[in-house]
Order: structure tokens, then sequence, then C-alpha cells
């Protein structure tokens, strides 16, 4: 493979970490509010506010539900507004920001609601407020799980962020495409996918232990 | 500084020296015709946990609350501590209506009551010193405040040595101890225990009620115990109430109830002490006729008579003839005795008779329950 090729490669996966890291950040700082409040906000719940969480609950289950490619389409306009521009990797960030932020809700959701509840009795007994509730008892208990829950999310956004390439985000996704199919140049293809694996590999790897590490619910030696 | 202020002020000061009495009336807690519906939610219909509670528990005391489960019991105590608001009626510690706050204030009645669980309720992020430390954190104690007051603590549960461990690295009895040096962590005046052995061993039983008494004698600290259990409310409470369906059904000191059960649930719980039951053995053995050479099977309950241990003896005496003791349980609640014997009188339905009378004007209840050869 070519020096240039090579630059090529080097390039695209900067674009996709760009465009991961900086998703996954504003989406985990929309998400893990909107999932620990949907964690708490059922009838006879911390912040109880059924109807709001029923609201809350459709708008992240629509997102939710609708396919990515579309999801990026539909909101081009949005993504003018924010980006000033529809393509290039910044204007990508928009989309996979809303496709991730729900995801991440429903995944904190469950994570919080894993948390013992005697918990929050215990520590309403001695008259911790709502928000010490949350930040000193649900997310410290949970943390293992929000770990996990923001590894996931990353993962999958390094899926999404392949598919943005097709409405010119650039990246892996867009470098496999544009060389790999449309010029017929397999081994790129073939280096996109390794290099993709190799970032899930180490994602995946880097979460399941700060996962663990952070989980005392179980002796380590 | 205005007038009603300094005046306060003036009288704050003037009773300083003096400790507050501990008067012997004065209730810590005290509910006020008190009922509690839970109200009904879609399929499930509404529950009346509580009703008609009316009564004190006194400054300093350790009262237990029993009852069968699903009485109410936990509700009763979640009152105390505001997790629950009262349906109607009031519940005053520490001479404040606690169900008449809300928000904040509420927050900070709730730390001068603490409150223990069945199933301890740590987190398992936090090492043993950073869950006693929890309360304080939330009270918005200084760091150094709170790592004093978190040493004197562990010293007081005598965990000193674990303070850096995390629950999952702790036994049961070692849970619960931080459980305790949590719940006392903001010197509350009130603890509130719900079944807080029900899940340990006897023996562990035994060392956490013993804390649980010291905490009470040295600290002063008013403990409502509520158990099923009742060797605990044997081991430790002065004072007990019996609740069943939401009611109070018998309240008063714990030797006088047990002695004089006189409610159902009452009667229950005591024959766990007393074991109502006559051995297997003896049971197949037993024939409504008497047996010639054979002996009559009188079963005694004793309930409070102090000459409990010397009635055997005087009813040969008076029988002149042996008593046989073919099962026998005695135990103490209160200072009192509390038990049953099973005797065997040599004799027929006449012996059993003159038993029985004998035993009835010695104030012991007494029935026969057949015959054995
Ligand atoms: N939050 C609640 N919502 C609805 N009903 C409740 C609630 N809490 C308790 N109850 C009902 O109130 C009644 C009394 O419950 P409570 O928990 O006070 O009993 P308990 O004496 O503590 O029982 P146990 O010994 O089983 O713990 C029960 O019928 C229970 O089902
Ligand atoms: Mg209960």
């Amino acid at each position: 493979m070519s020096r240039e090729l090579i630059n090529l490669i080097i390039q695209a996966t900067g674009e996709s970490l760009f465009m991961v890291s900086v998703a996954a950040l504003v989406a985990a700082s929309f998400g893990v509010p909107i999932g620990v409040f949907l964690a708490t906000s059922r009838r006879g719940e911390l912040f109880a506010a059924p109807a709001a969480n029923s609201i809350l609950g459709v708008i992240v289950n629509a997102t939710r539900s609708t396919p990515f490619i579309i999801l990026v389409v539909a909101i081009i306009p949005f993504t003018r507004l924010i980006a000033g521009t529809s393509i290039g990797s910044g204007a990508a960030i928009v989309p996979l920001t809303i496709a991730a932020a729900p995801f991440i809700a429903r995944l904190v959701e469950a994570a919080i609601r894993e948390v013992d509840g005697g918990l929050i009795e215990t520590a309403s007994s001695f008259g911790a407020s709502p928000l010490q509730i949350v930040f000193k008892v649900l997310i410290p208990e949970a943390l293992p799980g929000l770990v996990l829950a923001l590894t996931l999310a990353v993962v999958s956004l390094l899926g999404y962020s392949a598919m943005v390439g097709a409405v010119g985000g650039g990246g892996l996704g867009d470098l496999g495409i544009r060389y790999g199919y449309q010029r017929f140049m397999p081994e790129m293809m073939l280096a996109v996918v390794v290099v993709l694996i190799a970032l899930v590999q180490t994602v995946q790897t880097a979460g399941d232990y700060l996962a663990r590490r952070v989980n005392r619910r179980v002796r380590h030696r | 500084m205005n007038v009603h202020q300094s005046l306060t002020a003036a009288r704050s000061v003037e009773s300083l020296p003096v400790a507050p009495a501990p008067v012997a009336n004065d209730a810590m807690v005290r509910f006020e015709a008190v009922s509690k519906v839970y109200p009904a939610y879609r399929d499930k219909p509404s529950v009346q946990a509580l009703q008609d509670i009316d009564f004190a528990i006194p400054r300093g005391s350790i009262t237990g609350v029993i009852g069968r489960s699903g009485a109410g019991k936990s509700s009763l105590v979640r009152l105390i501590n505001g997790l629950e608001k009262p349906s109607s009626g009031r519940v005053v510690v520490d001479g404040r209506d606690v169900s008449a706050l809300a928000g904040r204030e509420l927050r900070l009645a709730q730390r001068s009551i603490g409150m223990i669980f069945q199933h301890f309720n740590l987190l398992s992020s936090r090492t043993a010193a950073d869950n006693i430390a929890l309360p304080l954190e939330i009270a918005g104690w200084s760091k150094a405040d709170i790592a004093a007051r978190v040493a004197e603590l562990l010293e007081l549960v005598g965990i000193a040595d674990k303070y850096d461990r995390y629950p999952s690295e702790l036994s049961g009895g070692q849970k619960q101890r931080i459980g305790i040096a949590r719940a006392l962590a903001t010197r509350p005046n009130v603890l509130l225990s719900d079944e807080a052995t029900s899940a340990l061993d006897p023996q562990t039983t035994r060392s956490i009620l013993d804390l649980l008494a010291n905490i009470n004698r040295e600290l002063g600290v008013t403990i409502v115990l509520i158990t099923h259990e009742m060797s605990v409310v044997r081991q430790l409470a002065k004072e007990v109430v019996v609740i069943d369906s939401g009611h109070i059904v018998e309240r008063g000191h714990v030797a006088e109830i047990f002695t004089h059960p006189k409610h159902p649930v009452t009667q229950a719980f005591l024959s766990e002490v007393i074991g109502d039951s006559v051995p297997v053995s003896l049971a197949s053995r037993l024939v409504p006729q008497p047996i010639v050479g054979g002996k009559a099977v009188i079963r005694l309950q004793i309930l409070g008579t102090d000459a409990g241990d010397t009635i055997v003896a005087r009813l040969a005496r008076e029988l002149s003839s042996d008593v046989a003791v073919l099962s026998a349980r005695i135990d103490e609640i209160g200072g009192q005795h509390v038990g049953s014997l099973t005797l065997g009188v040599p004799g027929g339905e006449a012996a059993a008779i003159q038993a029985i009378s004998y035993l009835t004007r010695q104030k012991f209840s007494a029935e026969r329950l057949g015959y054995v050869a």
C-alpha cells in the first residue's frame, strides 16, 4: 500500500475519532441527565413527574427507532443551523449526537434502575435531598453500569460514524466506500475494516477494565 | 435582635448547665390518633395500614414493636422519620410534629432520627468509613469534622480495623455495625430499627443487641425496635407494642404483657418462648383414659410467678408422690419466669384433678393432656 493511502487512512481515523469523541461527550452530557430523570420520575419516585416521564420516553423511543441514515437526512436543516454546513466531519457530529443521546439515556436509565431502592430510602431517612441522592448514591452505585453504557455508546458511534461517510461526513466509512467500493480497491476496504475492528476492541477492552475497577459489589483481589 | 429572640436566648443560656432531666413520662415519640392509608393505584386496592394509633414512646426507652407480617410495623416506624406521612393524626418526635414538616425542614429533622435496616443498605461503592461518613456529608460537615467523628464511631461499634473495607468484604454482623455507626453519625436522639437482626445468625444477633443496649445506656438514645423475633424483644426491650392489622392490640412493660398475654397475637409470640407443643415422643404415647399403674400428664404454664422454680417440689409434697418432669421450657422475660412444664403425676383421674386444683390455687394455669403408661 502506498504512503499516500496510508496517510489517507491515518487522516480518516483521526476524523472518525474526532466525530465519535465529540459526539459521545455531547451526547453523554444530554443522555446521562435524561437517563437519570427517566429512572427517577415515575409515580412515587424521587423526582416524580409521570407526565414528563412519559413524554420524554416517547421522544427517546421515536429517535431511537428512526433509522440512522434517515435521521441524518431528516435533520439536515437543523445540522446546518448548528454547524453552519451539512457536510464534513464537523457537521456529522450533529446527527451522531442526536442518535447517541437517547441511546445513552436508555442505558443510563437501566443502570440507575439497577440500584437497590433500599439505598434511596436509606439516604432519605437521614435527610438527603433528591439531588444529593442522585450524586451521592445513584450515580456512584450505578457507576459500573454507567461505564459499560458509555462504552457501548462509543462502540455504536464508531459504527454510525462509518455511515455518515455516505453524506459527506468524512472518516473511515467514507474512505472505505470511496476507495474500497467506488474505486474498487479491496485492500483499502480491508484496511478500513481492520482499523475499525481494532478501535472497537480497544474501546470495549478499556471500558470493561474500567467497569471492573469501579465495581465494588464483588470482591477483587 | 427583637424582644422575643432575646428572651429565648436568655432562657436557653440559663437552662444550659441543667441537663435535660429524663422524666419518666416524657415522650420521645408520640402518635396522636394516627391513621395511614396507602391509596388505591391501578388494579391495587387501597390499604389501611394503620388505624387509631395513639401512644407514646418514653424518652430513653427501648420499645419493641411486634406483630405478624403485614401488621403495619414498618409503616409505623416510617411515620416516625417522615418517610411516610400519616393520612390523619400527628406524629410528634422530640416535641416536633414530623408529619407537618416537608422539604428542607423535614430533612433537618430527619438528621436527629437514625435508622437501621434488615439488609443493612450500605453503599457498595463506599468503604466502611465512607459509608459512615455519608450522613455527615449530607449534613454538610467539614472534612476534618467528618474524619474525627467517623473514627469515633468506628471505635464505638468495634470495627475500627475494618475502616477501609468495602461491604462486599464484610460479614453480616460487621455490616450491621457499620449501619449502626452510620445511623448514629449525626448524633440522633432516636434510633429506629426495622428487623435489624433478622438476617443474622443467633450469635451475631446477640452481639448486635448487646451493642444496641450499650448505645441506649451510654448515649441515652431512644430505640424503637421492630421485630418478629420474640427473642429480640425479650433480650432488649423494656416496653412492647403489639400490633395486628394496623391496630395496637396490647402494649406495656414487656414483663407485664408477656405474663398476662390477652390478644391471640401476643399469645402466639409468647408460645415461641414457652413452646406450646408437646414433645412428639410424648404425644404419641398419650391416651385419653387412665392407665393402671400409669401417670396423668399435666401441663402448666409459668407466667411471671417467681415461685415457678419450686412448683414441682411443692406439687410433689402436696400429692405425697414423685412428680416426673416430662418436658420443660422456662425462660426469663423482664426478670419474670415464663415457660411451660409438662408433668407426669402417678395415678388416675383423681390424682389429675387433685394436681390441677392445687396448681390452680397456686395461680398457675394447668390442664390435663391425658395419660401415659
Ligand atoms: N408503599 C406501600 N404502598 C401500598 N401498600 C403498602 C405500602 N407499604 C406497605 N403497604 C401495605 O401496608 C400494610 C402494612 O405493611 P407494613 O410494611 O407496615 O407491614 P409490616 O408489619 O412491616 O410487615 P413485615 O413484617 O412483612 O415487614 C401491608 O398490607 C402492606 O402491603
Ligand atoms: Mg416490615
